[in-house]
């Protein structure tokens, strides 16, 4: 057994794990509040990332300064998006939820691809140095920052939740909106900002994993990857979006050094998190930390 | 069948068996075989184009019918239907290849055999439903797939399958002339046999599970039994459907069966009106001609000397899709119960035509 490819494939599984697990943070964040499943949530990152790159490209502007407009863009996005398309769907059976978020994503997805084209592009150079090494591991600069990022991202989430006003009326909405509206806070903001917030931080999923790989269209493939993830994690629940992702993030990795190595079925990368979300529905389906939905009659 | 030849205006129908009829009156019974016999005299003075695009309908429409079973009239999501349609496909052309029937029973064959996948991967129904079903049937959709690009033995792997024509005694249906009657014939036969599902019990039980499913159970409707029935029958429907689409192109490849079409499909059912039989084929039909038509518009858009921009010219594939994703918005929007209720709502001005409130 090759032992240091399977520790480097755990590494770089658990680095990307933990993208799935902020990606799988902002749908559970969607979900919770608005009820919505959002079937876009790929597009999120594929836009971000296209329109980054378009500001460093195109406009030759700092990345920073790009970055940050970049945000802003989605942000005002999302809550666009929101008002326009998804406000409407207040009250509709699950079907036309899930088939508007379907639609978005087909639309954003061929717009995308009608704008900047198929071929993967990269992004201009940000880092001075390509990879450092640890304990032996080859760890590359983008790959570290992803992590970075990312763990700030959660560390966000959770300063937001636990102290910040704003937070608290989001978890207030998404425990019970009529008991939220009648202590004055505003639902519409809410939906708008937990849209608005998804989009930024997928937004900005996109663009470190755009810096790593390269911009293309298979960037939305993170949006149903994420599936899995948040399945077994439990679909209203934070934390178990990120342990979601990590063992997801693992788990393929994991399942192509064993196809790589002994099994040559190939193709195992992609399909393994599938079965796995098939045999967490059929015995647990409502994941590990996920809330289990008790009907009244 | 009911006696006047007129339908009184109102309702006063008294007995249930006047509630289910499908053709309310000889009139309108006498429009229906009509219009059959008028498609089948349609090759006549039809073009290979406008037959082919016919022939997309029926197989499409068919399994289309078979996700509005499911979707609209039980009430359970599935997002493998295109999977499902692709498992036919390849089952009808492994069928004929491997065990020598006749592809005209192959084809009922392998719907029995999409039936029974679909109803393996129906499983989870029994335990969940709504939206952790779709994730569920969104897995089967990406296993399927898989299973089509690795077994080798069943669709040939990434070289695709083979589908024979086919053959009722000796005569071959190869052309798209000939192959369109087959296609019809299937077309009819199942839209019937689906419409009168619904009146029979167990189309009721399907109704009964959608409206409220608490209150089916507690009625005696076994949900397990009834849910994994319409799974079986949505498959069934997309196994045929399928079939019918391998052994019209002749080769099956797996490229095709992608989330894509599921997608499709159920744009189809939305645009057409959940819970309609009618309105699925008229969802079909635009589902259909809309990448048509728009191809003739960039086409003739190219013609004129403002219209040949390069971006709308070039980039009509994915023109094609945006458009695709913004008419199932739209419609959702605007028209959720689809082109059925907004054909009644036409039927209902003209009947009460100058007294339309």
């Amino acid at each position: 057994m090759n032992f240091d490819l399977l520790m480097q494939l755990v590494i770089n599984g658990l680095i990307v794990g933990l993208l799935y697990g902020v990606v799988g943070m902002c749908f559970v964040l969607v979900y919770k509040s608005t009820q919505i499943v959002n079937f876009a949530q790929g597009e999120f990152l594929l836009i971000g990332a296209w329109v980054c790159w378009a500001f460093l490209v195109y406009f030759k502007v700092p990345f920073v300064v790009g970055f940050l407009l970049t945000l802003v863009f989605m942000a005002s996005f999302g809550v666009l998006l929101q008002m326009i398309v998804l406000r409407p769907m207040i009250g509709e059976p699950i079907i036309s939820v899930i088939m508007i978020t379907i639609g978005l994503s087909m639309l954003f997805q061929a717009l995308m691809k009608w704008i900047f084209g198929v071929s993967a592009e990269s992004y201009p150079q940000v880092f001075e140095t390509q990879s450092f090494s640890i304990l032996g591991l080859n760890i590359e600069a983008a790959y570290l920052m992803s992590t970075g990022i990312a763990v700030v991202i959660m560390a966000a989430f959770y300063w937001f939740f636990k102290y910040s006003k704003q937070g608290l009326a989001m978890r207030a909405t998404a425990f019970d909106q009529q008991v939220a509206q009648s202590l004055g806070i505003s639902v519409k903001h809410v939906f708008a900002m937990s849209w608005a917030i998804a989009a930024t931080v997928s937004a900005t999923a996109g663009i470190v994993i755009g810096m790593v790989n390269g911009v293309s269209d298979s960037l939305s493939v993170i949006g149903i990857k994420v599936f899995p993830a948040v399945i077994l994690g439990g679909l209203d629940s934070i934390v178990g979006a990120i342990v979601g992702g990590l063992i997801i993030g693992v788990l393929e990795n994991v399942a192509e050094f064993f196809d790589g190595q002994y099994l040559h079925w190939g193709n195992l990368y992609d399909i393994a998190p599938f079965y796995v979300l098939l045999v967490i529905l059929w015995f647990k389906p409502y994941g590990l930390f996920g809330q289990k939905d008790i009907e009244r009659i | 069948m009911s006696t006047t030849s007129m339908r009184p205006c109102g309702d006063f129908r008294t007995s249930y068996q006047q509630d289910n009829t499908i053709f309310e009156t000889k009139f309108i019974w006498l429009l229906a075989v009509a219009s059959v016999g008028l498609l089948c005299l349609a090759p006549l003075f039809l073009d290979e184009y406008f037959l082919s695009l016919a022939i997309q309908v029926s197989y499409l429409g068919i399994a289309a019918l078979g996700l509005n079973i499911l979707v609209g009239f039980t009430g359970q999501i599935s997002l493998g239907h295109g999977a499902f349609f692709g498992f036919g496909a390849f089952a009808s052309a492994w069928i004929n290849t491997q065990f020598g029937i006749p592809v005209f029973f192959a084809i009922p064959l392998a719907g029995f055999l999409t039936m029974a996948v679909g109803m393996m991967f129906g499983l989870p129904a029994a335990r969940i439903k709504g939206l952790y079903l779709a994730i569920a049937t969104l897995a089967a959709q990406f296993i399927i797939e898989d299973f089509f690009a690795r077994a080798e033995w069943f669709s040939g792997g990434s070289a695709g399958a083979m589908a024979d024509s086919v053959n009722i005694f000796g005569y071959l249906f190869d052309t798209d002339q000939s192959f369109y009657y087959i296609a019809i014939f299937a077309l009819v036969t199942m839209y019937l046999w689906g419409s009168n599902l619904m009146r029979t019990r167990d189309g009721r039980a399907f109704v009964a599970v959608r409206d409220h499913y608490l209150s089916a159970e507690i009625m005696g409707i076994n949900l397990t039994k009834y849910r994994l029935l319409s799974f079986g029958v949505s498959a069934f429907y997309a196994g045929i459907g399928g079939a019918l689409y391998g052994h019209y192109l002749g080769y099956v490849s797996a490229e095709g069966f992608t989330i894509m079409m599921s997608i499709q499909f159920l744009a189809m059912c939305i645009i057409g009106g959940l819970g309609s039989v009618k309105g699925t084929l008229m969802g079909v039909i635009f589902m259909v001609m809309l990448p048509e038509s728009l191809e003739s518009v960039v086409g003739l858009m190219k013609e004129t000397s403002w219209g040949n921009i390069p971006a709308v010219v070039d980039g009509i594939a994915y023109l094609k899709e945006m458009a695709i994703g913004l008419v199932i918005i739209l419609f959702l929007i605007f028209e959720p119960e689809g082109l059925a209720h907004r054909w009644a709502q036409i039927k209902n001005y003209w009947k009460f035509y100058p007294f339309s409130y």
